[in-house]
């Protein structure tokens, strides 16, 4: 008796409807939305940068707050084309050899010191110098010649055209006054940075929070928001309660958080959502020095096999879009007129009959010279989208008569062992996309020794002619062609199943106003972005 | 003693050692180097890149002559700079991740003690009664709850809908503006839910400790006397039954020394505390052999010296051990 009678206790206890916590009411339209100076933003992220010089530094954290406190010469605008930055104007010559950059005049850094080309060059110098630890050097490397003649005229020559040239100098340009004869392993800069950026560093709270503040003689004018306060929360579930209550005005959602979580008219009053492709894409590679992967009847076959739209519903809860090749759909190299696979398990059935692949013995896997057609999967833990798209893989691939195995390991272990040294039979994995297309280390002959990333051994005589073409052409339109031809053939061979493109899923207050989506993402306009002075939450 | 002493310490040499030789060793058979953040899949990084860089953090070299720099080193206290991008000195990453991590181990095990030891003595004292049947029952669904799932439900409740508590981190946005005493309610808001959740996970061990050996003791013949001198119960079991009962809690407290600067990954990232636990995962997912190694032989020292505190202390307390 007593027992029941302490449970319903229990019970009644955990239902109490106690007092609900206040809605805050920014969602509310204000009499006055002009743009005004003020209030903080802060945003979530899910580790800690690692050092704010960003020469030296290659995780996401570390480049989205140097991006607000440094500027290369040129960088991309919301519709992905060249802008310049630092830059005022630039020149490429005819032969496409020599570029010269005109810098802006009266750029100072933050701690007042002008911006001359000397810090350009300088910037240079250190990318090349072999002592510094930088994992971004090989791209200066092709520069034959660089100089300053005067103090806004920077000018570099290559022995040969190079595409993705240009961009390169999107780099950021690190102050000469502040590292010249420092020690870049212990200078205080990379702790506590000083560039020429929008925000001025204030604070870094090391695991905890990252803080800058608005730089009110900022070349292209001050930024409205007064402050950016980066908050490292490692669990993403934390970070959509903090969101919730209160504590954080930005972050990215996962596709679940997206379709399942957000869909509240509490939440929607209080945030906008935003969605739009990701630069990047998920893909299953076929280890093409296998002798069973060598037929392209069967990779088409396995392709035809796969429904790209049920991973993209079951995977990415619809948010994201089945993926033909390896440029964001929408950008200008894209190729929508390839082959298509649309999902065809019979088609999938005929090639791989056709390709002597059969089930003779009819144990439901099929079988050429006595060998099965069966091989495992691997793919790296920590990324439940990939392991996902291959358990649903592995269910299509047994209907087609293919069996498959699943192998989940370790991520420095699954390079090692299994990436590097191509000792797998079929990897599912992904890229970042970059802007430009050349795709030169991933698909070129010469790129498949171990440890280089063209680990599925993909070896095509014409896509290595279009590939050599396409780097060493700086006219759009030419390269256009170029890579669309490349796009067929990579189509037509299916050395990888291209599965999907996801989609990028940021979540801002709605306080914020001025906010624009574009090809580029949400960040673009950052510095316009502002919030009422009524609405205005942070004072301080 | 102080020769007894000596001795215990001489021997901790050897055996920090021994420790060390195989933590490098251990560490180093893991697939992955350091400048593998930089360098894998990568498109700009090739085989020659890959080389300068290993040649920059020394890893070109054989791995005896990687751990005698390093014991070299560490002989001076010097614990090296970090293989991390952020080429911070290990020492600096490790001190300024101790103190909050101590604070919350400190909390948790103060809060256990206050909740275990009562607990415990009730539940033996008036064994197989309601209350003990009612507290094992409790204190074993504290110890069978995963802290993760139970913290992000206090979090969902009692920080966003209740709005009663932060969820995570430990200092609020306008911390610098506020008095003292509003920053020390601040630090104290923000510690609560993560040491009530880490604390209800450890009620059971120290509960279940307790009652037992107040099980233990208090069948002992001179409680019985105790009792038949007509003490009052309160006497009997606070004065007589606690202090024996207590004894072998100093073994357990000195067991805990070194987890006092451990912390568990998974609680410190459901509520984004920046502690030792993250210090050390985060180090190990990028192989930073020096931070790892750092944070290795404090732990390690701490074993030791924790082993040795509850010996003497043990010793200290039971003069049946001290006279032997």
């Amino acid at each position: 008796m007593n027992l029941i009678r302490i449970a319903v206790v229990l019970c009644l206890l955990c239902l109490l409807p106690a007092c609900r916590q206040q809605e805050p009411l920014y969602g509310e339209e204000s009499s006055d939305s002009s743009a005004a100076v003020g209030d903080t933003i802060i945003m979530g992220t899910i580790g800690d940068a690692s050092n704010l010089l960003p020469m030296l530094s290659s995780d996401s954290t570390s480049s989205t707050v140097a991006a607000q406190v440094y500027n290369g010469l040129i960088r991309y605008d919301k519709d992905l084309n060249f802008e310049g930055d630092l830059a005022e104007s630039w020149q490429i010559s005819d032969d496409g050899l020599t570029i010269t950059f005109h810098l802006r005049h009266g750029v100072t850094w933050h701690d007042g010191a002008p911006l001359t080309s000397a810090d350009v060059l300088f910037t240079y110098q250190l990318l090349i110098d072999p002592n510094t630890p930088t994992a971004y050097s090989e791209r200066y490397k092709q520069v034959v010649e660089a100089s300053a003649p005067d103090p806004y005229t920077f000018i570099v020559r290559y022995d040969k055209p190079l595409a993705s040239a240009l961009i390169s100098w999107g780099m950021a340009i690190h102050p000469k006054h502040l590292l010249e004869g420092a020690d870049l392993d212990s200078t205080p800069l990379a702790r506590a940075p000083i560039g020429t950026g929008p925000y001025r560093f204030i604070e870094w709270l090391p695991g905890e929070k990252i803080v800058l503040e608005r730089n009110e003689n900022y070349f292209e004018g001050a930024p409205y928001i007064k402050r950016i306060v980066y908050r490292v929360i490692p669990d993403l579930t934390t970070m959509f309660l903090e969101l919730q209550s209160g504590g954080l005005d930005q972050m990215g959602l996962t596709p679940l958080q997206y379709a399942r979580q957000t869909e509240a008219p509490a939440f929607k009053r209080r945030f906008n959502r935003y969605r739009y492709p990701a630069f990047a894409y998920t893909y299953l590679g076929y280890n093409l020095n296998r002798p069973m992967f060598q037929d392209k009847r069967v990779r088409q076959a396995l392709t035809f096999a796969i429904n790209k739209q049920e991973l993209v519903d079951g995977v990415l809860m619809g948010l994201g879009k089945a993926a033909t090749g390896p440029y964001k759909p929408g950008s200008w190299p894209h190729n929508p007129d390839v082959k298509h696979y649309d999902y065809n398990p019979q088609k999938a059935a005929e090639l791989l009959t056709e390709a002597g692949w059969v089930d003779s013995d009819g144990d439901g896997v099929r079988e050429k010279d006595g060998v099965d057609l069966s091989f495992t999967i691997v793919t790296n833990q920590g990324n439940d989208q990939r392991i996902k798209s291959g358990e649903i893989i592995q269910r299509r691939f047994q209907q087609v008569g293919v069996k498959v195995k699943l192998r989940v390991i370790e991520w420095a272990s699954f390079l090692k062992e299994f990436i590097n040294p191509s000792n797998f039979d079929a990897t599912i994995m992904g890229w970042s996309v970059p802007i430009d297309p050349d795709g030169y280390n991933v698909w070129h002959s010469s790129k498949s020794n171990p440890g280089e990333l063209n680990f599925i051994g993909f070896k095509n005589k014409r896509v290595d002619e279009l590939l050599e073409l396409g780097r060493r052409s700086i006219d759009q339109a030419q390269r256009k062609v170029i890579y669309d031809e490349f796009q067929q053939i990579l189509a037509e061979e299916q050395p990888y199943t291209f599965l999907f493109v996801p989609e990028s899923l940021p979540v801002v207050a709605k306080r914020f106003r001025g906010v624009e989506e574009a090809p580029s993402g949400i960040m673009h306009n950052f510095i316009r972005w502002y919030v009422p002075t009524a609405e205005q939450k942070y004072q301080r | 003693m102080p020769l007894y002493l000596a001795k215990r310490l001489l021997m901790m040499i050897p055996m920090l050692l021994g420790i060390t030789l195989i933590s490098f060793v251990v560490i180093h058979l893991a697939p992955g180097e350091p400048t593998d953040m930089q360098t894998d899949l990568n498109p700009e990084a090739g085989i020659e890149l890959k080389n300068r860089l290993r040649a920059q953090y020394g890893l070109d070299q054989p791995l005896v002559v990687q751990y005698g720099l390093w014991i070299k080193r560490i002989a001076k206290l010097d614990f090296g700079t970090s293989f991390s991008q952020d080429r911070r000195p290990v020492w600096d990453k490790i001190v300024e991740r101790l103190p909050i991590t101590i604070l919350i181990n400190v909390l948790s095990i103060a809060l256990i003690l206050v909740f275990a030891i009562p607990i415990g003595i009730l539940s033996a004292t008036r064994r197989n009664s309601m209350f003990d049947r009612w507290t094992t029952l409790f204190v074993f669904i504290g110890f069978a709850t995963p802290s993760f799932w139970l913290a992000l439900l206090l979090m969902d409740y009692m920080g966003v809908y209740l709005g009663w508590f932060p969820i995570s981190g430990i200092k609020s946005l306008g911390y610098e503006y506020l008095t003292r005493g509003e920053q020390i309610w601040d630090v104290i808001h923000h510690l609560m839910l993560p040491v009530m959740v880490s604390a209800f996970g450890g009620l059971a061990g120290f509960s279940r400790y307790m009652r037992s050996n107040m099980l233990e003791v208090i069948q002992q013949d001179y409680i019985l006397t105790a009792r038949a001198k007509g003490l009052s119960e309160w006497t009997v079991i606070g004065k007589h039954a606690l202090r024996n009962a207590l004894l072998p809690l100093i073994t357990i407290l000195g067991l805990s020394v070194p987890g006092l600067i451990g912390g568990s990954v998974i609680f410190e990232s459901i509520f984004a505390i920046p502690g030792m636990g993250k210090l050390f995962y985060d180090g190990v997912m990028m192989r930073d052999y020096p931070l790892i190694m750092g944070i290795l032989v404090i732990g390690a020292f701490l074993t030791l010296i924790g082993n040795m505190l509850a010996d003497v202390g043990y010793a200290l307390a039971d003069p049946r051990i001290r006279n032997k």
